[in-house]
């Protein structure tokens, strides 16, 4: 039986299931201290003056005077401090850090921050830096929509999102013979390298990641984790002692990044036999006060703006703009969302406004093989917009219910996404992500950077290699990620892991297949010795892309989904009550179903809080709602059934035919949902959909 | 942010008698089952630093009957609310009150008495009680106090208790007629209310009662008058928005809190108009 | 003061005011048990005291003297609803799983899928969307699997 395709048993073991399994917060190393972090509590202002307001004897104190090289955090842009020096530009940026055996004292110091305050800007709309600007054009939008039957516009907005991974950010970092290891809860731990460097210079060149079990990421621990690794390497070097620094949720909530809040307009011509003749499309993405991952986010983000149509004249144009709030980030879907939201939000009135139905709406205009996206990309056989709707819509009798729930509180809406896999455009080709294959006196071991955050990397990258090998599933060990054994596979992020970090793994299968020539790996290691096989990716030699003027073959590959949510609405309460969410996905082809299926549910799950339940409220550029207590995400009780349909359209340049999965699932629910309400006679345009705002449109 | 812990002095009390002693001789926060006070230390939100630990205190625990009314131990637990036969039977409203609180691991440690003395405007049981008129009993070295609900609080997280004082329990007359509750959370379970309502549609005329809707639980004698003398729903629906004024915090709108809580009003007359059987 | 860990009697020096959570990780040097919000909110910390299931980090240790606390280690490590966890992927992240497989040892002998959620609502999950915790709980105890299928067809 083939490894791939089957839901073997994980290389996880049975640790978290016992609680062996170790996290950030359970490691513990001799003579360890304790770090916390002291924070701005202006939006912007001047540090006038920093007073230590207890006895500070027996504490690490740093401030940007200790900072080895380069006070920045080095990731797309170099903006970002370790520890504002004179200026804060954002609530909760870190200043001071301090450290302290005893966690107890270190909780009661007090440091008392004079600023000179300055007036904030919140509004993205009147925010007149911009981060990234981003223009996409095909054909003449002006004269498609000059030559339109009807227009349709509307304007559709997203709030932040916050990840709730369950276990707030922690890294401890320990002195050790020659450098710095620093354990941690980290998605990548290259990135964490890469910022540690810039940090650090030549002074401390030898610095190790290794990542310890983490508890859920989301995105969410794909860049910020540098940021604390950096403090926490600062006071260890000051201390010359391991330091530890963990979150708790309030901090984590409050500093560290948030999905970005977006305001996207929508200008659709469209002839009254329902083609789709024109779209003028501006997206808004509010970035907070640095860079971050803003301008990748926005290009993901406009690149699905169009959805998954055909439009012959269509303009993107997107900036991601500078507020100060605290950095928006990485979140699963990285864009996609909120532009798909708006999308498909809009299409179900556009549809409406011609009197016709969505479900017919979409079948004429969604993209085919063959079909050219907004970017110039033609598509290939492996898209499946019409296989995937047309499953939906018979799964759920959706034409059926469409009917049957009129003029009831139940109602039924759909979605139809896409989600392109992998880096964008060159992104892949650029980052020269390698892999690596080690013979062991048993078999083999995958050694990659990529990081196992409960999606299940180790099990299915060991599902690739047993198969491409011929040998035992139990025989391949999954080696844990120190940047300084493990290959850079690039980090653990846009549904890259599978397609792209599988792939590589893969072809390393197929040459060490070679190289053995027909031994056992035992047998192989008992005669020869140790044997390792590194290989770096290469993308598909078709893609072409053209970053200045954003054109070409954004993705080698793109997932496809169609969700449909049927729910009841409250009429006393204006509570909306999931009963079923079926969610018809199409990411090439399973590796292992048990862990695809749970992609799917729980990225459905997170696609139903970011739609109804999750509203971050923002008081003085600062998160008001800090506690889970007031940011709620479902719990049991707020999901419905979830159907999940797996279909299959093998991708040539995956492994197996596989496709990246992670993130498409995030997208659709949020629009199926919204479209429901339409259904039931609600024009909401704003997420979260809370019982307040759908009030005040039932109001309206 | 969290209180560090050696600020922290938490004593514990054998007997009622030994813990109104306690109470007598210095100020010390009670604690129950800790759901409230342990999160207010996790935050950094209270500036007590001395408790008294009574959730040894078993004399306070259980659901008695005294004559007509049911005598609830001021730490019976949600869980113990919802199991007992007797709250099911005479209080559905409590009961339902109860499995609304939390998951199981608060409904385990939650208890009605701390639900009163917490004081918020959000106390699960509070309508329930309200509309039900309890009577708190507190008792000190000196004595005992029997305060009907609707006295008990003066403010926001205020009430007429003294710090030489603990909830021993919460007496419930006989109520007749039909009982309503709704809670209107964040979400479908583990939530803060946004709007809680119970009600109560006895041969007296109604008894209504809101909670979130201002700074301490509320009943609301204007609306009950208005339906009691024969008003319709929609005039006593007017009524009912000159009678609470519902803010915006973080959970929630004053806007949705005042349109949920007529819609509520409207729900609940239509629910109780057929007698019942 | 003393309290049952697991089965054994522990003597611990902590302030009684000290929080369990804080006891059982840092003075018993039992790490499954973690704390994702300390407001009694996500249910990670979740042990059973005396049988039934309570957050621990909003416990003084002193409410505990003389009780029974039983932790995930209590289980063993080959407990069949931790297979079932991992096998059914009701465990992905598994940061909330030992609380939840805590919070699910007091569900009844046959329990019904709203049983079920209505058990594990105080315990928060952020990978699973909850389906594979229901499957790895319905099995465990021999109930019938709901929508075993997630079907695949192929294009």
């Amino acid at each position: 039986m083939p490894a791939v395709g089957n839901s073997v048993a994980r290389k996880d073991g049975i640790g978290k299931a016992t609680g062996a399994a170790l996290y950030a917060d359970d490691l513990s190393f001799p003579g360890m201290i304790h770090g916390r972090t002291i924070r701005s509590t202006v939006p912007k202002g001047i540090i006038k003056s920093i007073k230590f307001d207890f006895d500070t004897t027996g504490f690490t104190i740093v401030d940007f005077r200790d900072v080895p090289a380069k006070n920045a955090v080095d990731l797309m842009s170099q903006d970002q401090p370790f520890l504002a020096e004179k200026e804060v530009k954002h609530m909760a940026e870190p200043i001071v850090l301090l450290a302290h055996p005893d966690k107890e004292k270190l909780l009661a110091a007090k440091v008392v921050i004079e600023y000179e305050e300055q007036e904030p800007l919140f509004d993205p709309e009147r925010s007149t830096e911009s981060f990234k600007t981003i223009n996409i054009v095909k054909g003449d939008v002006e004269s498609g929509l000059a030559g339109a039957d009807i227009i349709v516009e509307g304007t559709y907005r997203t709030g932040h999102q916050e990840h709730v991974y369950i276990e707030p950010n922690g890294v401890i970092a320990v002195p050790e013979e020659g450098g710095i290891a620093i354990h941690g809860s980290v998605q990548c731990p290259f990135y964490v390298i890469k910022a540690l460097r810039c940090l650090l210079g030549s002074a401390h060149p030898n610095v190790r990641v290794i990542q310890t079990e983490t508890g859920g990421g989301f995105g969410g621990k794909e860049e910020y984790p540098s940021m604390i690794a950096g403090h926490a390497v600062m006071l260890a070097i000051k201390s010359g002692r391991p330091v530890k620094i963990i979150y708790d949720r309030t901090e984590d909530m409050i500093a560290t990044t948030k999905r970005h809040p977006s305001i996207v307009k929508h200008r659709t011509g469209v002839m009254r036999d329902g083609r789709i003749v024109g779209m003028d499309i501006d997206v808004i993405m509010d970035g907070g006060a640095y860079v971050t991952l803003s301008p990748t986010v926005l290009s993901r983000g406009c690149i699905h703006a169009a959805g998954p149509y055909r439009c012959d004249n269509t303009r993107i144009r997107g900036r991601a703009v500078f507020t100060n709030t605290p950095p928006n980030g990485a979140f699963r879907g990285f864009g996609a969302p909120q532009t798909l939201f708006a999308v498909e939000a809009h299409v179900d009135r556009v549809a409406e406004a011609i009197g016709m139905d969505p479900v017919e709406f979409r079948r004429m205009n969604a993209l085919r093989p063959g079909d050219v996206t907004a970017t110039g990309q033609t598509l290939k056989e492996d898209s499946s917009a019409i296989m995937v709707l047309d499953e939906a819509v018979r799964r759920t009798d959706f034409m059926r219910k469409r009917k049957e729930f009129k003029g009831t509180n139940r109602a039924i809406g759909l979605s139809l996404f896409f989600h392109g896999a992998g880096f964008t455009g060159a992104g892949e080709l650029n980052l020269k992500s390698r892999a690596r294959i080690d013979l062991t006196p048993t078999g083999v071991r995958i050694a990659v950077g990529s990081t196992e955050i409960g999606q299940g990397t180790r099990t299915m990258h060991a599902q690739i290699v047993t198969d491409a090998l011929g040998i035992p599933y139990e025989t391949v060990e999954v080696m844990q990620p120190d940047t300084s054994r493990v290959a850079d596979s690039g980090p653990t992020v846009a549904s890259r892991t599978c397609m792209v970090v599988g792939k590589i793994l893969e072809e390393c299968a197929y040459e060490m297949k070679e190289k053995l020539a027909g031994l056992s790996p035992a047998d192989y290691y008992r005669k020869n010795g140790e044997m390792s096989v590194e290989r770096m990716y290469t993308p598909p030699d078709w893609i072409k892309w053209d970053d200045a003027a954003y054109r070409g073959d954004a993705y080698a590959t793109f997932g496809w989904g169609c969700d449909v949510a049927e729910l009841t609405i409250d009429p006393d309460t204006y509570e909306v009550r999931i009963d079923k969410l079926t969610a018809v996905q199409e990411f090439g082809r399973p590796i292992h179903p048990a862990l695809a299926r749970g992609q799917i549910e729980g990225g459905t799950a997170q696609g139903l809080g970011y739609a109804l339940l999750e509203n971050v409220v923002m008081k003085n550029g600062a998160m008001a709602n800090a506690q889970l207590t007031n940011y709620v995400i479902p719990t049991t009780l707020d999901i419905g059934e979830i159907d999940v349909v797996m279909l299959e359209n093998p991708y040539p340049g995956g492994p197996f035919g596989a496709k990246g999965l992670g993130e498409l699932p995030m997208d659709g629910p949020a629009p199926a949902v919204v479209n429901a309400l339409r259904h039931f006679g609600l024009d909401v345009r704003e997420i979260p959909a809370t019982p307040e705002r759908i009030s005040t449109s039932a109001a309206a | 942010m969290r209180i560090g812990l050696t600020e922290l002095n938490l004593r514990s009390a054998a007997t009622l008698d030994e813990a109104l002693e306690i109470l007598r001789d210095e100020p010390r926060r009670p604690v129950a089952g800790a759901t409230d006070v342990y999160v207010a230390l996790n935050f950094g939100t209270t500036t007590d630093r001395k408790f008294l630990d009574i959730w040894a205190l078993d004399e306070l625990r259980g659901i008695s009957a005294s004559g007509d009314s049911i005598v609830i131990g001021a730490l019976t637990t949600y869980t113990d609310l919802l199991r007992s036969r007797e709250i099911q039977q005479r209080l559905p409203m409590l009961a339902a009150a109860s499995q609304l609180v939390g998951g199981a691991q608060i409904q385990n440690r939650g208890t009605i008495g701390g639900n009163v003395a917490n004081a918020s405007p959000a106390g699960d049981s509070l309508p329930v009680l309200f509309v039900a008129e309890a009577v708190i009993v507190a008792r000190s070295v000196e004595g005992e106090r029997r305060i009907p609900i609707r006295e008990f609080y003066t403010g926001y997280r205020k009430s007429v208790l003294r710090q030489d004082e603990l909830i021993v329990s919460v007496e419930i007359p006989p109520v007749t007629g039909r009982q309503a509750f709704r809670k209107v959370g964040t979400r479908a379970a583990q939530a803060i209310s946004k709007v809680a309502f119970a009600g109560v549609r006895g041969p007296e005329g109604p008894r209504l009662s809101y909670g979130s809707v201002g700074p301490t639980v509320v009943r609301v004698p204007m609306t009950e008058q208005a339906l009691a003398s024969g008003a319709g729903i929609d005039e006593a629906a007017k009524v009912l928005a000159t009678e609470i004024k519902p803010i915006d915090d973080v959970r929630s709108t004053g806007e949705y809190r005042m349109r949920v809580a007529a819609n509520l009003l409207r729900w609940f007359w239509k629910e109780t108009a057929q007698p019942q059987h | 003061m003393n309290f049952k860990l697991n089965g054994a009697t522990v003597n611990v020096a902590a302030n009684p005011a000290a929080r369990l959570l804080d006891v059982i990780r840092e003075e018993c040097h039992l790490t499954g048990t973690k704390e994702g919000c300390g407001e009694g909110e996500c249910g990670a910390c979740t042990v059973l005291v005396d049988g039934a299931p309570v957050c621990s980090c909003i416990i003084p240790v002193g409410q505990v003297a003389g009780a029974e606390v039983t932790t995930i280690e209590g289980l063993g490590g080959d407990h069949p609803l931790q297979k079932l966890f991992m096998n059914e992927v009701g465990a992905q992240c598994g940061i909330c799983t030992p609380g939840m497989i805590m919070a699910a040892m007091t569900l009844s002998d046959k329990p019904t899928l709203d049983e079920i959620k209505v058990t594990l609502a105080g315990n928060l999950c952020r990978c699973t969307g909850y389906g594979a915790i229901y499957r790895a709980v319905l099995k465990w105890r021999g109930m019938p699997v709901p929508d075993e299928a997630g079907s695949a067809a192929t294009a």
